[in-house]
């Protein structure tokens, strides 16, 4: 495949005991670009973007067979440390799920639990993830306050620096905005437009209009399978396989 | 029926109902002609109110549609031709009314000799054959029709260019019927424009249908 891919995924299958969750996929995932997966509840997206930084591995049952790589390097290999995997790929959940600490404290936990404790070193990756976050003008003030006063948008977008912190070069994004409000919604949006100038980004969205919005590539997966991976424009106008236009178009079922 | 469904048949019903009223007008335009029959242009004329009043309607319910259903795909593409379809169906009323205001010109029926020479109830006839097929392609989903009158279209361009060469030398010999001659060459011109916007309906039947563009590649094939 080409070398453009940052993470790419070769007759990948992946069971949860005996169900067959994700079904001979092969695909690759542009480097500095947005992908969307999409597809119905239970049809195995959310797998699919947790195998990229290895998250499905403490489910009872889980196994995977074939390749993923990140930067042509098999995350799978023995040899692959997760901890060290889950700094170059970072992830960001449905739920905002900041930690019960001040909003500095969330934004360096990772960094603290790598070992580094100069002062300066931290407020320099907290003010420089912060701003990437876009966040930094709402807090700067009131860092050593607790994260769980800031609004639902704001701890997603906490949630988001946290990630950052750590200097990762994949963002994987698990329906980051669906508990937010519009106008949240509007601000994290914008946000991953602006990262994936430095990211590559994979987002799982239920919301069809966000995917239009923020992606560069659409996936659509049912039961398991890729049915058409394609530039999303062409996706959302025209695409080819009849059961994405059913989906995509609300005719599903 | 799913709702977004339903709002599309509405949408498709309600031009239907324009297609009718142009229909009419376009028909009654070349009986007027014939006959020079001063009402029934005035009869054309005034529907095209009604015209206007659907293309204000629809235009509003395709930005309602928008608005409300963020259709894509299929869906899309329907809309995005309804409303095209839409303004190509108001220019073809407002060309039926302009050949109404040359009939009210008339002092007296065209000469069967001119209408036999210029070719134009031929050409008239087949312009409504034409708008008729053209609503046939469309709700039958039918592209291959559709492109059958992207083709017919060279037929009308046919007799428009000739037309010059047929009345201006009637003209020469006939210096009592400029009023007449010149009127007909202005509603050949419109006959023309009707094949034009019959085939721009077409275009956006191919387009609904398969996702293919093929408005402006008569023209780039020819540059090339």
């Amino acid at each position: 495949m080409s070398k453009n891919y940052k993470l790419v995924a070769i007759e990948v299958n992946a069971y949860y005991g005996d169900f067959h969750a994700i079904k001979n996929i092969s695909l690759g995932l542009e480097e500095k670009a947005v992908t969307a997966f999409i597809g119905p509840s239970g049809c195995g997206k959310s797998t699919f973007l947790r195998l990229f930084n290895r998250m499905n591995d403490y489910i009872d049952g889980f196994r995977i067979d074939g390749e993923i790589l990140l930067d042509q390097k098999d995350i799978y290999k023995k040899s692959v440390r997760v901890d060290e995997l889950r700094k170059e790929v970072g992830m960001v959940f449905q739920k905002p799920n900041p930690f019960p600490k001040t909003i500095f404290e969330n934004v360096v936990y990772g960094l603290r639990i790598q070992g580094i404790s100069k002062k300066k070193v931290l407020e320099e990756a907290a003010e420089r993830s912060l701003k990437q976050a876009a966040l930094w003008e709402e807090v700067k003030d009131k860092l050593h306050k607790s994260a769980l006063a800031l609004s639902g948008g704001q701890q997603q977008r906490l949630c988001i620096a946290r990630a950052l912190a750590n200097g990762p070069s994949v963002l994987l994004m698990d329906e980051p905005a669906s508990a937010l409000d519009p106008i949240s919604t509007a601000k994290i949006e914008e946000l991953i437009w602006e990262l994936k100038k430095d990211y590559t980004i994979v987002i799982v969205t239920h919301n069809m209009q966000q995917a239009g919005r923020v992606s560069d590539h659409t996936a659509f997966f049912l039961s398991g399978e890729l049915i058409e991976f394609a530039k999303t424009k062409s996706l959302f106008t025209n695409p080819k396989d009849q059961r994405t236009q059913n989906y995509i178009t609300g005719r599903f079922g | 029926m799913p709702h977004i469904d339903e709002e599309i048949e509405r949408l498709k019903k309600k031009l239907m109902q324009m297609w009718d009223v142009v229909e009419f007008q376009l028909v009654s335009g070349r009986e007027a002609m014939i006959n020079a029959d001063q009402r029934l242009a005035k009869k054309i004329i005034k529907q095209g109110d009604k015209v206007n009043d659907y293309d204000v309607k629809i235009d509003r319910m395709c930005e309602n549609f928008f608005a409300l259903f963020t259709p894509v795909a299929v869906d899309l593409r329907v809309v995005l031709a309804i409303l095209k379809i839409n303004a190509n169906l108001e220019r073809i009323g407002d060309t039926a009314e302009g050949i109404a205001y040359f009939v009210r010109e008339f002092e007296s029926p065209l000469e069967q000799e001119l209408l036999q020479a210029t070719k134009v109830l031929e050409m008239y006839d087949e312009a409504l054959s034409m708008f008729a097929d053209c609503r046939r392609a469309f709700l039958d989903n039918d592209t291959e029709l559709a492109t059958q009158l992207i083709k017919r279209d060279k037929f009308l361009n046919k007799i428009y260019r000739k037309s010059d060469s047929i009345v201006i030398p009637y003209l020469k010999e006939n210096p009592d019927k400029i009023k007449e001659g010149v009127a007909l060459l202005s509603i050949i011109k419109k006959i023309e424009r009707v094949g034009d916007q019959v085939s721009n309906v077409a275009e956006e039947i191919i387009f609904y249908r398969d996702a293919k563009v093929v408005k402006h590649q008569l023209k780039k094939k020819k540059k090339e």
